[in-house]
């Protein structure tokens, strides 16, 4: 058999479908419930079931268009560093609040991609950000909770 | 019907509803002319802003985007021989070789009056094939409703895979696992939640659409080192020409429009089948149907081969709303979002929302037409206009992707445990893209999965835990063998490949 990375995710797909099955299994019914024709449970059975059935046919029956992709050729860092700073935007997006880690988070990224316009890289973070505030919040009506701009006065 | 017309016209001709399918379209075909980024990601994207507005103009802000996508297509398929979306690869087969003898603007105009033709010609087909489809849907019970989703999930898998069925299905049961985290809807039983409490509520919708489609879309397009935007500079340098259509290849149109619009409509309205399948049987079809000295054109800039996919794609659009608003089952991945969007609103498609809610239904349908109007007035003088507001370098388009996705699910639940998960499925997304793991049947299994359940659990407890429920009543074995058939069909095919 071809190993191919495919077939890795097939494989890793045949495992995750079997815990999800054993999951499935685990899943608490009501006592009166446990011998209905249908439960809780049932339906994600049926589909561990299927999980298994439909990588395990991938594994097995050949790969004719096997998918080769050039590793080396390939932008990690920039979108490891873009990842990163997504997830300490989400971090800190409650705690500190929207405009200023959205703005942040905007300037950072254009910053981390290449890019050197100082002033165009401004104008599309800070005023942007509280253009679009202004849009969702004065406009939409849609509530965004921000304890920075609360703390200086800005926001009610 | 002609009160709900009524009432779909006065809803769909509001100031504000009108301006959202200008801004719709307008939004929607500069996404779509950006090679890589589909109507999903833009559909996607507007999610968040369309729960700021009542659910008839939502969904009509979401439908202009729709088609403007489509129409953004066409254009970078004319002018690039670089299609944006892939309805509209068969308009490149003649669109492109007309823009190299100089004639683009007239190949933009033809492309634009198809589409104007072709989507509102079937936006009429639809208008009386709706209810009435509508009515017949209303005979259909728990057991057809099961095995038409799992026709729509199996054909989806089988026609927007180009040939990698298996991993197709692998992505269906991977949004139906994710569909299934949460409370069990009729017992409150929680399940795959881990104890923590974020999960109780199971995933939202709008989390998977914008972690599978508008981020892992950016993160892709940063790792392979694409930049989509290289098209929209090339197009606003552009020398475009006249746009006048003459009296022949009026005449060629006119025998093309009608059928192609009709072949469009009718794939469109299949489940899974959608825009790309439509332009290229229309295409196919032409083909076959013009004369000789015609047939002899094709591929070197013929009318006829640009004007009928141009219009099958559209039609197909207007098509796939049919299951979509009249049995609530989407027939494609962008249908899929909207329905995902609609229930979000609260709002169930089916059968009974034109009697519901007729000024959903029929404003839909409606603001389908004004779409088309937006497009061939506003759009094609202002396509050269439009690409230079694209060409912003992807360093900016990138992190405003990332933004609009993250801010979409901070406004839904102000938590950042849904951030955390929305990069995680991203990231998993990306990595699964790279190795051609299709994202449109993931969608549309998370979108059905809970009617899925729910129609399994009545069918299964009606018949008292039998199964015989699947081939009870003619309807369902029907369905039923449709999907026996296309399984099998694309297991054979995969033997067949390899020997």
């Amino acid at each position: 058999m071809n190993i191919n990375t495919t077939k890795i995710i097939s494989l890793l797909f045949f495992i995750f479908s079997s815990f999800y099955l054993y999951t499935a299994y685990q899943i608490q019914v009501f006592a009166f419930d446990e011998n209905a024709p249908f439960n809780a449970r049932t339906f994600p059975i049926y589909l561990g079931y299927t999980g298994l059935f439909f990588s395990g046919l991938k594994l097995i029956l050949p790969d004719p268009d096997t998918i080769k992709v050039e590793h080396k050729n390939l932008e990690y860092k920039k979108t490891g560093i873009l990842i990163i700073i997504a997830i300490i935007y989400g971090a800190t997006i409650l705690k500190i609040g929207y405009f200023l880690t959205t703005s942040l988070f905007l300037f950072t990224s254009y910053y981390f991609l290449g890019e050197r316009r100082w002033i165009l890289m401004f104008l599309l973070s800070f005023p942007f950000v509280a253009a679009f505030m202004y849009l969702l919040h004065g406009v939409l009506d849609i509530y965004l909770r921000d304890p920075f701009l609360k703390s200086i006065g800005v926001m009610g | 019907m002609i009160e709900g017309i009524l009432i779909g016209l006065s809803t769909a001709l509001t100031f504000q509803n009108i301006f959202m399918v200008m801004i719709g379209c307008f939004f929607g075909t500069i996404i779509g002319m950006l090679p890589g980024l589909g109507p999903m990601t833009a559909i996607a994207l507007m999610i968040p802003i369309t729960y700021g507005f009542d659910p008839a103009t939502g969904l009509i802000l979401m439908a202009g985007v729709y088609y403007g996508a489509v129409f953004g297509g066409s254009t970078s398929s004319i002018l690039l021989n670089a299609p944006g979306v892939p309805g509209t690869v068969a308009t490149s087969f003649d669109g492109y070789p007309m823009a190299q003898q100089g004639k683009a603007g007239k190949a933009l105009a033809i492309a634009a009056w198809s589409s104007f033709a072709g989507g509102t010609l079937s936006a009429i087909y639809l208008l009386f094939m709706a209810p009435s489809l509508s009515k017949v849907s209303l005979s259909f019970r728990s057991p057809d409703y099961f095995a038409l989703m799992i026709l729509g999930l199996t054909a989806i898998a089988a026609f927007s895979s180009k040939g990698q069925f298996l991993k197709a299905m692998m992505m269906v049961v991977l949004g139906l696992m994710l569909a299934s985290v949460g409370q069990d809807s009729l017992s409150d039983i929680t399940r795959f939640t881990f104890n923590n409490m974020n999960l109780t509520d199971g995933i939202s919708f709008v989390l998977v659409v914008m972690a599978t489609f508008a981020m892992s879309e950016a993160l892709t397009i940063i790792l392979k080192r694409n930049d989509p935007t290289a098209a929209a500079k090339q197009v606003s340098l552009t020398e475009l020409g006249s746009i006048k259509i003459d009296k022949e290849e009026r005449g060629k149109m006119y025998k093309t429009i009608p059928r192609s619009s009709i072949i469009g409509f009718l794939i469109g309205v299949l489940p899974g089948a959608g825009a790309t399948i439509a332009s290229f049987l229309a295409y196919g079809m032409e083909r076959n149907l013009v004369k000789d000295d015609e047939k002899e054109k094709f591929g070197k800039g013929s009318v006829n081969g640009l004007s009928a996919p141009e219009t099958a794609n559209n039609a197909a659009c207007s098509g796939s709303f049919v299951p979509m608003l009249t049995l609530g089952i989407p027939g494609s991945g962008t249908t899929a979002v909207m329905l995902g969007a609609l229930l979000g609103f609260g709002i169930q498609p089916g059968p009974r929302l034109y009697m519901t809610n007729p000024e959903i239904f029929w404003s839909v349908i409606m603001s389908m037409y004004i779409g088309m109007v937006v497009l061939l007035i506003l759009n094609l003088p202002l396509i050269p206009y439009i690409a230079r507001i694209l060409a912003v370098p992807k360093n900016y388009l990138i992190p405003l992707i990332l933004f609009f996705s993250i801010t979409g699910i901070y406004v839904m639940s102000f938590n950042n445990f849904d951030i955390y998960l929305m990069i995680g499925i991203a990231v998993v997304a990306t990595f699964l893209r790279l190795y051609d793991f299709p994202m449109p049947p993931l969608i549309l299994a998370f979108v059905l999965g809970g009617l899925m359940e729910e129609n399994l659990r009545r069918s299964l407890l009606l018949s008292d835990g039998s199964w015989t429920f699947l081939w009870d009543r003619t309807l369902t074995l029907c369905i039923l063998s449709t999907t026996i058939l296309i399984v099998g069909w694309q297991i054979y095919k995969t033997f067949k490949k390899k020997n």
